[in-house]
């Protein structure tokens, strides 16, 4: 079944790209093919293997449970924020908080999830930062 | 021979402080990498990408930083077989059969030491292979035009599901979404904006470091997240290493095999889309067919930890050749190497040889010399590695996903990039689910502008005539080969996954 749905997924997304290939507007100068000649031969690509799929699909994988999913939207979530929040909070603060999370959903304590921020966010600060000197995102701390 | 006056140039070029230097740092970083389970060699090249870059290094030294990563990696794979029963990465799957049993029968040293060498001995025969084949492949290649440079890129992608993916459905609409990724962007040709839907951040195209970092790493890190498997680590403090050196009998004994199997897994690396996986895989069932007489195989038989391993670690280097010589690589560490190659303006292929032999000829020098330093790092100080394995998930998954962030954000400043990277991580993590092969995408994504610009060549030459791509004796023999590769595992790839995965179940059932 999550193979159909797969297929049916792909053969959307094959007309969707197929349709603004198509719309691409000519330019003056164009070639003999053109810039959606090459995006239509992958949109039929992509649609003969996403029928193919859905004809003969494959097993169903094992899906996590609803809570487990809830766990991984919830770790989306947090990455998210933390792309959002990075300029704002400056790295060293943003990385301990978003690695503490990411800790302890993977199963340490409180002390341990905590540790483990502040330890990756410091220590990826002194080695990619200090060391390495690459830049990294300013907080209002100037770290 | 003009072929020893490059080598001699290329180890002037990479015997520089500071080039021995990144590749021992590359050597070591890739062997904790290949050790820990859940970073194989092609998140391990990638996470590092962006250090490459920020620390300003040239083109010589990024790839001699990566390919020793990359060779390193395929060292450490075997250590947590060896020693958890858990393989570090695919390739070292095929280690776990003997090097496990070896280990509980309390001779884990031995068995760590002699994977050691008979990766050294696989790399070392590669490395010549790739030395002596690169060369041959580039003049073929010299002969290609567009039609057969798009011809080729087809070939590659046809091949690619072959081995590595039971659906060839699912292989062949991986590598369109690559591709369809590819095309987002202003078209090269015309200026005009295709598929960016009035995002400015996407004029320029999706980086493809964005997208390999999320696919890779980041997916890997949401697989741990579903499973929450913490306990990984338990058993290693179980067991002793034991006497660090195999006795000269047992080297002796399986000295044959590393040949054999040698030869046998850099041609399974040259071979596009088979990759070191399948280089293991076969060199252990070749082996075990040919010297297990006493069905000792599987139950701890020095040769079947040496088979895999030497296998291995030659089709890591038999991938080189066509990533090198034709640019087009074969498997997912080739293509992040790729990457690397073209972030730095760098096009490999046949010009490639002649036009920057010394980015050539001192990464060979180099993949020498680190896989001496390998040796030295693997055999005596293996007792380091693995202290590494104990360090367990719930703290390594938030090192790997922060350091990705930083990479990704060191190299363009944006938000934006971040967010797409996030994208690719779920949708890997969906695509890994649904059984769909991540590296034809990587593939599309890298080689799609490559292979339209081909396409677009080819038939602007010929006047908008499309039999263009198939008039010449080479396009023909190109796309009869690319047939062929893509139906033969149709019918017999089914018959060589489902025993893979077979042997596969048996080694992790304990």
């Amino acid at each position: 079944m999550s193979d159909r749905i797969f297929g049916v997924v792909g053969l959307l997304l094959a007309i969707g790209f197929a349709l603004a290939a198509l719309n691409i507007e000519e330019s003056f100068l164009s070639d003999a093919v053109g810039p959606s000649g090459f995006p239509l031969i992958v949109a039929a690509v992509l649609a003969l293997s996403s029928i193919v799929i859905v004809v003969k699909p494959d097993r169903a994988p094992h899906w996590p449970s609803l809570g487990r999913l809830a766990e991984l939207l919830a770790a989306v979530v947090v990455m998210v924020l933390y792309a959002e929040l990075l300029p704002t909070l400056g790295f060293v603060i943003a990385t301990a908080f978003a690695a503490a999370y990411l800790s302890w959903r993977l199963g340490s304590g409180i002390l341990a999830s905590i540790l483990t921020g502040i330890g990756s966010s410091v220590g990826i600060y002194v080695i990619f930062h200090l060391i390495f000197g690459l830049s990294l995102a300013r907080g209002p701390l100037g770290f | 021979m003009e072929t020893f006056a490059n080598l001699a140039d290329g180890f002037a070029i990479a015997l520089t402080w500071n080039n021995l230097w990144l590749a021992l740092l590359g050597c070591f970083l890739g062997t904790i990498m290949g050790a820990l389970p859940g970073l194989g060699p092609s998140n391990g090249v990638a996470i590092l990408i962006p250090l490459a870059f920020t620390m300003g290094l040239g083109a010589t030294p990024s790839l001699i930083l990566l390919t020793s990563v990359y060779y390193g990696a395929m060292y450490g794979g075997r250590i947590s077989s060896i020693l958890l029963n858990i393989p570090g990465d695919e390739p070292a799957m095929m280690t776990c059969l003997d090097g496990h049993p070896m280990a509980k029968n309390g001779l884990a040293g031995a068995a760590l030491s002699l994977s050691g060498i008979a990766s050294f001995v696989g790399a070392f025969i590669a490395t010549w292979g790739l030395i002596l084949l690169a060369p041959q492949l580039v003049k073929i290649a010299l002969l290609f035009g567009p039609a057969e440079y798009f011809a080729l890129f087809a070939l590659a992608f046809m091949t690619l599901g072959g081995v590595s993916s039971t659906n060839q459905a699912k292989s062949a609409f991986a590598a369109a979404l690559g591709l369809g990724l590819a095309t987002i962007g202003v078209d090269t040709q015309t200026g005009v904006p295709r598929f960016t839907f009035g995002e400015v951040h996407l004029y320029d195209g999706l980086d493809f470091l964005v997208a390999i970092v999320g696919l890779f790493a980041l997916s890997e890190v949401f697989i741990f997240l579903e499973e929450r498997h913490g306990s990984a680590n338990a058993d290693a403090k179980k067991l002793t290493i034991g006497k660090l050196y195999p006795p000269l009998s047992m080297i002796k004994q399986t000295i044959p095999t590393m040949l054999r199997t040698s030869v046998l897994g850099f041609i399974a690396g040259v071979l596009p889309g088979a990759g070191a996986s399948l280089g293991s895989f076969i060199s252990y069932s070749f082996e075990k067919r040919l010297v297990d007489k006493d069905n000792t195989f599987g139950t701890g038989d020095p040769r079947g930890v040496a088979a895999p391993e030497a296998g291995n670690n030659a089709a890591a280097g038999g991938a080189l050749v066509p990533m090198l010589a034709l640019g087009v690589p074969g498997s997912g560490t080739t293509a992040v190497l790729l990457a690397v190659l073209l972030s730095l303006n760098i096009t490999p292929g046949p010009l490639l040889f002649s036009e920057n032999p010394d980015v050539v000829w001192g990464l060979i020098a180099a993949l020498f010399i680190a896989n001496f330093m390998l040796l030295a790092l693997n055999i005596p100080m293996v007792g380091l590695f693995t202290r590494v394995l104990l360090v367990p998930p719930r703290i390594l998954m938030p090192i790997v996903a922060m350091v990705s962030f930083v990479g990704i954000y060191g190299i363009s400043g944006s938000t934006f990039d971040l967010l797409v990277m996030i994208a690719f991580g779920v949708m890997g993590w969906v695509l890994r689910k649904l059984d769909v092969p991540l590296v034809p995408i990587i593939l599309g994504t890298l080689l799609g502008n490559a292979m339209e610009n081909n396409l677009r060549r080819a038939i602007t030459i010929d006047n908008g005539n499309w039999w263009t791509l198939i008039d010449s004796p080479l396009t023909i023999i190109l796309w009869s080969i690319a047939i062929v590769g893509f139906i033969l595992p149709l019918v017999i790839g089914r018959r060589v996954k489902s025993r893979m995965r077979r042997d596969e179940e048996g080694a992790l059932q304990d």
